[in-house]
């Protein structure tokens, strides 16, 4: 009897109840839509060049059959020297490249040392292979360190691809045909960023889930420079956010000054005490 | 398809309760409704016995002897009161999980858990007396 208060803490980490309630649901409320989690159908694009590694990717994030963010950000920081590209569930790829993000710096702080970009492959992949493709998050890493600049690619089941030019999201097919087309082993800066930039523009112009501004990230040896936006989209409505009007816009036509009537009903002094 | 245990109401008798823990399926009591659910219910565990496997095959038997002796010296907390959390920093040392960042601390902290076990009941259960 007593037994009903002697309490367990759940365990940390994931919480599996909501999956027994939903599977217990199942038969009762039929036609129930779930709600679908917010996706980014994407075009994300990286090359290896000459000097460091250039990123790409849209700003569009869909949730279903509408646009959830026109200006969401998609390349994410990893470390310094380490930049990652995310396409999948939105919540999937933020959380993971923060998770890794934390990690890489604790190990950075440990050892003194910049944290390399297989380091942050091999903690994506424990960590999607642990989960087994339930955490929808497909990424491409770049980033330059005392090895090089490399190019990877995670999928959500943990497989690592290492290549010099990438793709990914719904949109990679479009994108990967101007890659293949365009590439040469040690592009100059301008050339891989206006190849970057027509693979995305590919991937906007030929699939529904990508679109808006195109992002670009170039990672060198002596920095990064992260430009967002690289290419505005020549559709983007000019709403301002603050509608705040300066004093004197408005015309005034009549103007009737009522004086109140006070009265002095009581006074009282009170002396501060001042020492 | 093989039943596991572990999956029984975990209201008084036995009986679901259905306040705190949510509807009732027998399908629920016997299989685990998601499938990432046992894996990450034993996941320490399987590490833990793949590491001290891998240990006494490279360094022999006495090396994972004394570090299991230590875990369990570290997971017994003696001085705490069972109804209160504890960071368990010197097992987190141990295992060397001190220094990296998963989702087990970031979601579901025991220590941010809205519920609390009824002071008295615990102590009284862990003493025995209930």
């Amino acid at each position: 009897m007593a037994l009903a208060n002697v309490f367990e803490t759940p365990a940390p980490g994931f919480n599996f109840d909501n999956a027994g309630r939903n599977a217990a649901l199942k038969g009762l409320f039929d036609g129930g839509k779930t709600p679908k989690p917010m996706k980014t159908g994407t075009t994300i694009a990286g090359v290896v060049f000459k000097d460091g590694v250039v990123l790409g990717a849209d700003t569009r994030a869909t949730s279903g059959e509408v646009v959830a963010d026109k200006m969401c950000a998609k390349i994410h920081y990893i470390s310094p020297n380490i930049y990652c590209c995310g396409a999948g569930t939105a919540a999937d790829t933020e959380k993971t490249t923060d998770l890794l993000s934390s990690n890489l710096t604790i190990y950075s702080l440990n050892s003194g040392r910049n944290p390399r970009v297989v380091m942050a492959v091999n903690i994506l992949q424990d960590m999607l292979y642990r989960y087994h493709g339930q955490i929808g998050a497909n990424l491409i890493l770049g980033g330059v360190d005392c090895t090089g600049s490399h190019l990877y690619t995670v999928g959500p089941y943990g497989s690592v691809n290492k290549v010099p030019y990438l793709s990914m999201g719904s949109g990679d097919l479009a994108a990967l045909g101007i890659l293949e087309d365009g590439f040469k082993p040690d592009l100059e800066l301008e050339p891989a960023k206006e190849l970057v930039r027509a693979a995305i523009q590919a991937g906007i112009m030929n699939d529904l889930g990508s679109g808006n501004n195109i992002d670009i990230c170039v990672i060198t040896k002596q920095g990064v420079d992260y430009i967002r936006p690289y290419r505005e989209s020549q559709f983007k409505d000019k709403r301002k956010t603050k509608y705040k009007y300066p004093p004197g816009a408005t015309p005034i036509l009549t103007e009737k000054v009522v004086p109140l009537k006070l009265e002095v009903v009581q006074e009282t002094v009170q002396k501060m005490e001042t020492a | 398809i093989v039943p596991v245990a572990g999956f029984s109401p975990q209201g008084a008798y036995g009986v679901q309760d259905s306040l705190r823990s949510g509807f009732t399926s027998v399908k629920n009591e016997l299989l685990p409704s998601h499938p990432l659910e046992l894996s990450e219910k034993n996941f320490q565990l399987n590490q833990d016995k793949m590491n001290f496997s891998t240990l006494r095959n490279i360094q022999g038997l006495h090396a994972p002897l004394k570090l299991q002796m230590e875990y369990r010296a570290a997971r017994q907390v003696i001085q705490r009161l069972p109804f209160l959390q504890s960071s368990n920093l010197a097992l987190d040392t141990l295992r060397n999980s001190d220094e990296s960042i998963g989702f087990e601390d970031v979601l579901n902290d025991p220590a941010h858990s809205e519920v609390m076990g009824e002071p008295h009941m615990m102590v009284e259960y862990k003493l025995g007396l209930l």
